[in-house]
């Protein structure tokens, strides 16, 4: 039997022909990153491929790194196996890594979503016989609503809170759903100020989108010029004397977690917005058939439920176990503290 | 537009402000309520519901509030079918579905095709239609259910769903229902709260009978408030001169009070529920002790002569009515800590001892007749030493630990610290290993969180062998649960659906405040309280405990 073009080893996916690991979690030689969350690109390789959007993303977060970025469906060989990367619509930078060997296509999606969230490049469906798919939201309950929609509800929130005299302090992971979110508030309504991790990353992403001004929280800030405005900060602060300090203030989060009613309460959040950067159930879905893949690899979110049902659906689907799904949508606040620095 | 957002948000000026709330209204109370953790937030919003809503809804409003639901319409498992045959998914992945959100009629509501149109009918009408519903035919049931799947939005379709399958539980006591209702009505609370006990049937009582109207005997059943002890700190030393301070079994049942008013007999739980009708055993306090009295005492099983433990007093807790049959089977007393109100006066600002001197008085004159009115008894020491050696026997005694209290200490309100405090016993705690393994719910449910626990036991061939005794999903830290986690996930031997069975490796140790014989568990012994006190690391499997260590705890 020959031997599949991508195997699940314990470094991470390997592509033996081409001698290259994708996403890989232990120290490589050589490996082609997806996309900038620390469970895909992490540190230690000798030579990271990526998308020339992620390079600054990852040479921010890994430091001295070895680095070539990449066009969007630009070819590369490595020992004669064909690359190439194409949008995954998840974050900016983010891609599907495609994988040519001798008449075969694969696809690896990284994380994913369908809709145009305008600040990273749409997600486009490209033709595999397998696709490693992600899939987060893998149940019928998830169900996103246009992103205007939420956005209109969330300026409308901040409104609201300015009317009551009170900041407004808006959750999100400081790489990704942050910029998001900073995309677009309405500035019409007040001025937005960032937690250090935010400021950081996203005045790394300023070359490459055009964002609202933001004003970096610092010992000097006083917690009246705060009032009425709106403050984003990654989900570890929440709880932390840093924002404590900003009293009176409401918070919430946006996450496709929010869906559930419970997840709200049991962070002890004010408001919860369902807004998510991976696919509901729906886009999975309709994103698999347009692969036109007949085999299916599920690496993380509810992989066992989801693969079971679409081998009921006629699909050669299964299970990989990875070590991908460790950003903001799928732990809980305390959880990704260690992954960011509290300014005081 | 601005139409769309009052039905998709919550916005309680726009929507308590229009004259006819209807069912729409009551999705946005229930969603405020649902989406704040803020008491206060929680009241002002049913106040401008109570404000608002017509007579009828708010009728329903308070039955619903209060746990008086009309009986289920459609049994679950044909909801469960239609609701994954209207989402066109197969009912295994309804299953998987209900199991994460952790709620059924959550799960509904989210996996049915979403709709954004609104209804005008009223919660009476729902309540109404949903009366007549249980006598019609599956056929019938099915079309009403898809007919208001499909037109209610998200909010509506949950709360719908959520009166078709029962269990309103959303974080509102009735307390604090009716603490809404006081201000929305402007009636005292106490009085609301007895208007609203006992049986009333929301599809016939008015809100001017069941609110307005005078009742000359509002005031009988008023409790006082409870007093409540904190936790001492520190040494019980720091207290001073023993000899300042009297100290009883704290006895673990339900702390109740119990009003002799005008021939009248009132039972108030410490949550303030009217529970008189679920302990006819004290009926016999009507002819036996004095009108005027107000006793403050512990509700305690009493079998064969010996204080039972809580696990027996569950049987009782939960009944509406209570059987002949169990009845005979955990009869229970009142054990009788304080006396409140004597021939008529409120005498909470008597030293205590001079209150207990007139409980006694009472106790002894009953002495004879055989009635479920006991004392529970005072003990003066000597010394700190002599204390905590009685605080030793507390499980002997089938209590949790030392209540301490002021010789000369009023009855005070609600939770204070300085004349009373509570010094339980430590807990229980066995070391015992991880075997089985449930992903949480919600927003934990990618996270096994939800962990069975087993002991040592010799089976008939005389092999070793692991028998789970206890589930727990707390006690460890977030950064433990995603270790064990990720554990879990490369140490699976079986799924079983959503549990995982796994190597036994990891030993835990395991606290519990009371353990006894039980039937019902595999092991035979159920612990109560069961927590993960710590993560042993330094401990093998074969050093975790046996199920005979566990039996050996038993009193």
């Amino acid at each position: 039997m020959k031997k599949p073009l991508l195997e699940f080893t314990d470094k991470g996916i390997y592509c033996g022909a081409a001698k290259v690991y994708l996403d890989p979690w232990k120290p490589v030689d050589k490996a082609i990153i997806s996309h900038g969350h620390a469970d895909h690109s992490r540190w230690g390789h000798e030579q990271y491929i990526t998308h020339h959007r992620n390079v600054p993303i990852i040479s921010h977060r890994l430091g001295e790194i070895n680095v070539s970025g990449r066009e969007w469906g630009e070819s590369f060989t490595v020992n004669n196996v064909k690359f190439s990367l194409h949008p995954a619509g998840h974050i900016i930078g983010s891609s599907q890594i495609r994988v040519e060997h001798k008449g075969e296509v694969w696809v690896f999606t990284g994380d994913y979503k369908t809709e145009n969230d305008g600040i990273s490049t749409p997600y486009e469906p490209i033709k595999c016989d397998t696709f490693i798919t992600e899939c987060t939201f893998g149940l019928p309950a998830f169900k996103w609503t246009p992103q205007q929609e939420v956005f209109e509800n969330i300026n409308q929130w901040w409104t609201d809170n300015q009317a009551e005299g009170k900041t407004s302090i808006l959750f999100g992971y400081s790489l990704g759903k942050a910029q998001r979110l900073l995309k677009y508030l309405d500035t019409d309504i007040g001025k937005i100020y960032t937690h250090g991790a935010i400021e950081n990353m996203t005045q790394v992403l300023r070359p490459l989108v055009d964002f609202p001004e933001t004003t970096l929280i610092t010992k000097e800030t006083k917690k009246e010029e705060l009032l009425g405005n709106i403050v984003l900060a990654p989900p570890s602060a929440h709880g932390s004397t840093w924002i404590r300090k900003m009293v009176p203030y409401v918070t919430a989060s946006a996450s496709g977690w929010m869906t559930f009613r419970g997840a709200r309460r049991r962070r002890a959040i004010d408001k919860g917005f369902v807004l998510s950067d991976h696919c509901d159930w729906q886009g999975l879905l309709s994103s698999i058939e347009a692969t036109g893949a007949e085999k299916i690899i599920c690496t993380h979110g509810y992989t066992e439920i989801f693969s079971r049902y679409l081998r009921e659906q006629g699909y050669d689907a299964r299970t990989e176990e990875t070590q991908y799904g460790d950003e903001e949508d799928s732990t809980t606040p305390e959880e990704t503290a260690p992954l960011e620095t509290q300014t005081p | 537009m601005k139409q769309e957002q009052t039905t998709s948000e919550i916005d309680t000026t726009t929507v308590f402000g229009s004259k006819e709330l209807g069912m729409r209204g009551f999705a946005a109370l229930i969603k405020t309520l649902d989406s704040t953790n803020k008491t206060n937030v929680k009241v002002q919003a049913l106040t401008d519901y109570f404000l608002a809503a017509s007579n009828k809804d708010k009728v329903w409003t308070i039955a619903i509030l209060s746990h008086r639901r009309p009986p289920r319409p459609v049994n679950t498992t044909l909801l469960r079918e239609w609701a994954s045959e209207l989402a066109n998914i197969p009912l295994w992945l309804f299953e998987e579905s209900y199991h994460i959100v952790g709620d059924l009629a959550e799960t509904i509501a989210l996996i049915v095709p979403s709709s954004k149109t609104s209804t005008e009918k009223t919660l009476t009408q729902f309540l109404e239609e949903m009366i007549a519903l249980k006598k019609k035919s599956d056929d019938d049931k099915k079309t009403y259910l898809f007919e208001n799947w499909k037109v209610l939005d998200y909010y509506e379709r949950f709360v719908f769903t959520k009166l078709i399958t029962g269990g309103f539980r959303i974080g509102v006591s009735q307390k604090l229902m009716t603490r809404a209702l006081a201000k929305a009505t402007e009636i005292d609370e106490d009085i609301l709260a007895y208007k609203l006990m006992g049986n009333w049937d929301p599809n016939t009582i008015t809100f001017q009978e069941l609110i307005i109207e005078e009742n000359e005997s509002d005031y009988l059943s008023k409790p006082y408030p409870f007093y409540l002890a904190y936790a001492i700190e520190g040494e019980p030393e720091d207290l001073g001169d023993v000899s300042l301070w009297s100290a009883e079994h704290k006895w673990d049942g339900i702390r109740s009070q119990v009003i002799l008013r005008n021939d009248e007999l009132f039972v108030w739980s410490r949550g303030e529920e009217l529970v008189t009708d679920k302990y006819p055993e004290f009926n016999q306090f009507k002819t036996t002790i004095p009108n005027g009295t107000v006793i403050d005492g512990e509700i305690l099983p009493y079998i064969d002569g010996q204080i039972g433990t809580f696990n027996d007093l569950q049987t009782r807790i939960g009944r509406k009515t209570v059987s002949k049959a169990l009845l005979k089977k955990v009869p229970v007393v009142l054990k009788a800590y304080d006396i409140l109100e004597w021939e008529g006066n409120d005498i909470r600002n008597k030293p205590f001892t001079e209150r207990r001197a007139i409980l006694e008085k009472l106790y002894q004159k009953t002495d004879n007749l055989n009635i479920p009115f006991h004392l529970s008894e005072t003990m003066h020491f000597s010394s700190w030493e002599e204390v905590a050696k009685e605080r030793e026997r507390s499980r002997e005694m089938f209590s949790e630990g030392l209540m301490l209290k002021r010789k000369d200490s009023p009855y005070l309100v609600g939770r204070k610290k300085g004349d009373w405090w509570k010094w339980k016993v430590d807990p229980l705690t066995i070391d015992a290993v991880l075997t089985y393994a449930m992903r949480g719910h919600g927003r934990r449910s990618n996270l096994f969180t939800d962990y069975t626990f087993a002991l040592w036991n010799e089976n008939d061939e005389g092999e070793k062998e692991l028998v789970t005794f206890a589930k727990a999903y707390s006690g460890l830290t977030d950064a433990e649960f995603r270790k064990v986690d990720a554990w879990i996930k490369r140490n699976t031997l079986e799924r079983f659906g959503p549990v995982r069975s796994v190597t036994p490796h990891h030993v835990f140790e395991i606290a519990f405040e009371g353990i006894a014989l039980s039937k019902r568990h595999k092991s035979g012994v159920a612990t109560r309280f069961p927590r993960i006190l710590r993560w042993r690391k330094d401990k093998s499997i074969h050093e975790a405990n046996s199920l005979d260590d566990l039996k050996s705890m038993i009193p």
